[in-house]
């Protein structure tokens, strides 16, 4: 590898600093590098979503149904925020058991205090269940960071207590009904449909704002830059994508009566803004690039100056505070938080859904997207096996299998990648 | 030469528990040139650098930089004076692209997001100064380098920060014949544009390669510190492996003539 560079050095000075902007058959033969050196990015998941959906609509009619299609949504929502908060403790290869059983805590703290007959305002009582996640979080990552406990037996032991907290708090065989409204909404209330169509052309037209004038800035700059026919493609795509949704959204869904129900849900908007937030945080910021080295060579962020034991404790705080955030979807799903709250699948779930959308369980590699392409993957068989009616043992060993076979995929792309040395 | 050196360090002593690393050590470092410390394993190298970088501080002794008395406490104190230490096991992030790695822990802002742009530019004027020409482009990930390469980044990463001194430990240890050669022209360059630079290094035709003066550390002592110029690579065999020859002066005698070799 090292000979023939070494010998064309005076040759490739210009067209290697200098870079010019790439052609799209650069593009393409650069990402099918990457791709074959094990660095698949999205493609698993994306895969994953139109083979299984295909796989269902052929076995089941309802499942391409406007109905269930909104349901996906709804049904996927706190997986998909409570794996955005995994990734950022997966980024350091550290893990979270307990990520579930913290949702329910937090989502049972804002259930009593939502509680009739004298409800705290609902400022309040989300300020103190996000407060109790951040706490969770700050307590685990202390004692990762600090002590040196592995954060897999922590938040091992975290799985078993919280769960214990959220009995404790709830009482045995209770269950708190959530008569807020605002709480409710997030998963039972659906924007206008003129609404969803503002939002789509709105978020698609910053989206396209950024990443084209992206282009063109780089470009001047004489910066190596993506095609503009790339970055008109994927905006294309991504337009096509909300819009079909939007569209299908909109469409009149209620099982008759007279009650309406259309248009998209406002988790949408919520999961959106949560989407930018993380995305910013981990890309746009030295915190973000901290987490990723940190992440990458623990050793070497150190010799940089960075405060790792700081990032640690930092990224458990935030994943705990999403799966908190996750924990009050869910809730609103339910309309109610039992004893259970945060239990079952809930941990697997999300785990799942980071690894299935392309993170690294040996940590740094992951974006924020990765939680919701595995959200939709996770919530598409979730839904399909109901669907079809499969029983609760087959559901549970597909599950099991489908997050080993993402688990698999990571580790043999990490093989490859050390093969090909792209680790 | 220049009047004052970058770096001297005087009477450093070093212990961990009851074992005594480093015994009253002397050690200059002059500006533009490039001093090789060499010494057999367990000699004291690694732990003379890490005292003048910040890592393990010194117990006794005086450091004075540039002439000015000062005391390291932490790989900070180190950098802020201008002191970068390239370390042999690659202090670069496999999971970041060659920009990431050369301003990690000193990105670049604008006011709301990473200046990626002006951080790439700096970091393509650097690796096009230092003729560092090999990479296909400055945004892949390192994983994806050479050897040779790497140390190229890393050495990059260590000078761009307006450091005066640069320490490599063992920069060429894992490397092929092509990539050795690259990376000596690179600690050769350096000197040249200036800068202090200390090369530790077990491969005296290497040291021997681009070496301006050698100081042979022997079991935790000074052995000698030699012009390279005026020796063998026998000579500095023999200091390494015995820690004198009839061949140099003695350090106390260079300290009493305060030759700087």
């Amino acid at each position: 590898m090292s000979t023939p560079t070494t010998v064309k050095q005076a040759g490739e000075r210009e067209s290697a600093l200098m870079a010019p902007p790439t052609t799209f058959g650069d593009y393409s033969r650069n990402y099918w590098g990457k791709i074959r050196g094990g660095d698949m990015g999205a493609l698993p998941a994306v895969l994953g979503i139109v083979v299984l959906s295909a796989l269902f609509a052929l076995k089941s009619p309802v499942f391409l149904s406007t109905r269930n299609f909104a349901n996906l949504f709804t049904q996927g929502a706190s997986t998909v925020v409570i794996a955005m908060g995994l990734i950022f403790v997966l980024l350091l290869g550290e893990i979270d058991l307990a990520a579930g059983y913290t949702s329910g805590v937090a989502a049972a703290t804002l259930a009593v205090l939502l509680r009739e007959p004298n409800p705290k305002p609902l400022i309040v009582a989300l300020a103190a269940c996000v407060g109790v996640g951040a706490a969770i979080g700050l307590l685990q990552g202390m004692l990762v960071a600090k002590v040196g406990i592995p954060s897999f037996v922590v938040t091992l032991a975290g799985f078993l207590a919280w769960q214990g907290v959220v009995l404790a708090i709830i009482g045995e065989g209770g269950n708190v009904v959530i008569t807020s409204n605002a709480i409710n909404a997030i998963e039972g209330k659906n924007m206008s449909p003129l609404a969803g169509w503002v939002m789509l052309i709105v978020s698609v037209g910053i989206y396209g704002a950024i990443t084209i004038s992206r282009v063109f800035r780089r470009r001047r700059a004489n910066l190596a830059t993506e095609p503009v026919s790339i970055a008109v493609f994927r905006l294309a795509v991504i337009t096509v994508i909300g819009a079909v949704s939007v569209y299908e959204l909109n469409k009149q869904r209620a099982l008759g009566g007279g009650t309406s129900l259309r248009g998209v849900p406002w988790v949408v908007p919520m999961i959106g803004v949560l989407l930018v937030i993380g995305s910013y945080t981990l890309n746009q910021t030295t915190y973000g690039r901290h987490i990723y080295a940190t992440g990458g060579n623990t050793e070497a962020a150190r010799r940089a100056g960075i405060r790792v034991d700081r990032i640690r404790i930092s990224v458990f705080v935030i994943c705990s505070v999403f799966a908190a955030l996750g924990g009050v979807i869910a809730a609103s799903y339910l309309s109610s938080v039992d004893p259970q709250a945060g239990g079952g699948n809930t941990l697997l779930f999300a785990v799942g859904a980071a690894v299935i959308g392309g993170t690294s369980l040996f940590g740094g590699r992951g974006k924020m997207r990765d939680a919701v392409l595995g959200g939709a993957v996770i919530a598409i068989i979730a839904n399909g096996m109901g669907l079809l009616g499969w029983s609760a043992a087959v559901q549970f060993i597909a599950t099991g299998l489908v997050l080993l076979v993402a688990a698999g995929v990571d580790a043999i792309s990490r093989k490859t990648a050390a093969a090909s040395g792209r680790a | 030469m220049a009047e004052v050196p970058t770096l001297e360090a005087r009477g450093i002593n070093k212990s961990f528990g009851p074992v005594s690393v480093l015994k009253d050590v002397d050690f200059e470092v002059w500006p533009g040139k490039v001093t090789a410390l060499v010494g057999d394993n367990g000699a004291g190298k690694s732990t003379l650098i890490k005292s003048i970088a910040g890592i393990y501080p010194p117990d006794s002794g005086e450091v004075r930089f540039e002439g000015h008395p000062v005391t390291i406490h932490t790989p900070r104190d180190a950098a802020a004076l201008g002191i970068e230490v390239v370390y042999q096991d690659l202090a670069l992030c496999d999971n970041l692209d060659i920009v990431q790695n050369m301003f990690l822990g000193r990105e670049r802002r604008t006011r709301f997001t990473l200046d990626e742009d002006g951080m790439e530019k700096a970091a393509r004027e650097t690796l096009a100064t230092l003729n560092v020409t090999t990479v296909k482009s400055i945004r892949q990930k390192v994983a994806s380098l050479s050897g040779g390469q790497r140390q190229s980044v890393a050495i990059a990463k260590a000078v761009m920060w307006n450091s005066k001194l640069v320490i490599l430990d063992e920069p060429t240890a894992a490397l092929g014949v092509a990539q050795t050669r690259n990376v000596l022209d690179l600690v050769r360059r350096l000197a040249d544009n200036g800068l202090a630079v200390v090369l530790i290094s077990h491969n005296l035709v290497d040291v021997f390669e681009v070496a301006d003066r050698i100081a042979v550390l022997y079991l935790g002592r000074m052995g000698a510190t030699v012009d390279a110029a005026s020796v063998d690579s026998a000579t500095v065999v023999e200091l390494i492996t015995t820690g004198r020859s009839e061949k140099v002066p003695s350090p106390e005698v260079q300290r009493v003539t305060g030759a700087p070799a």
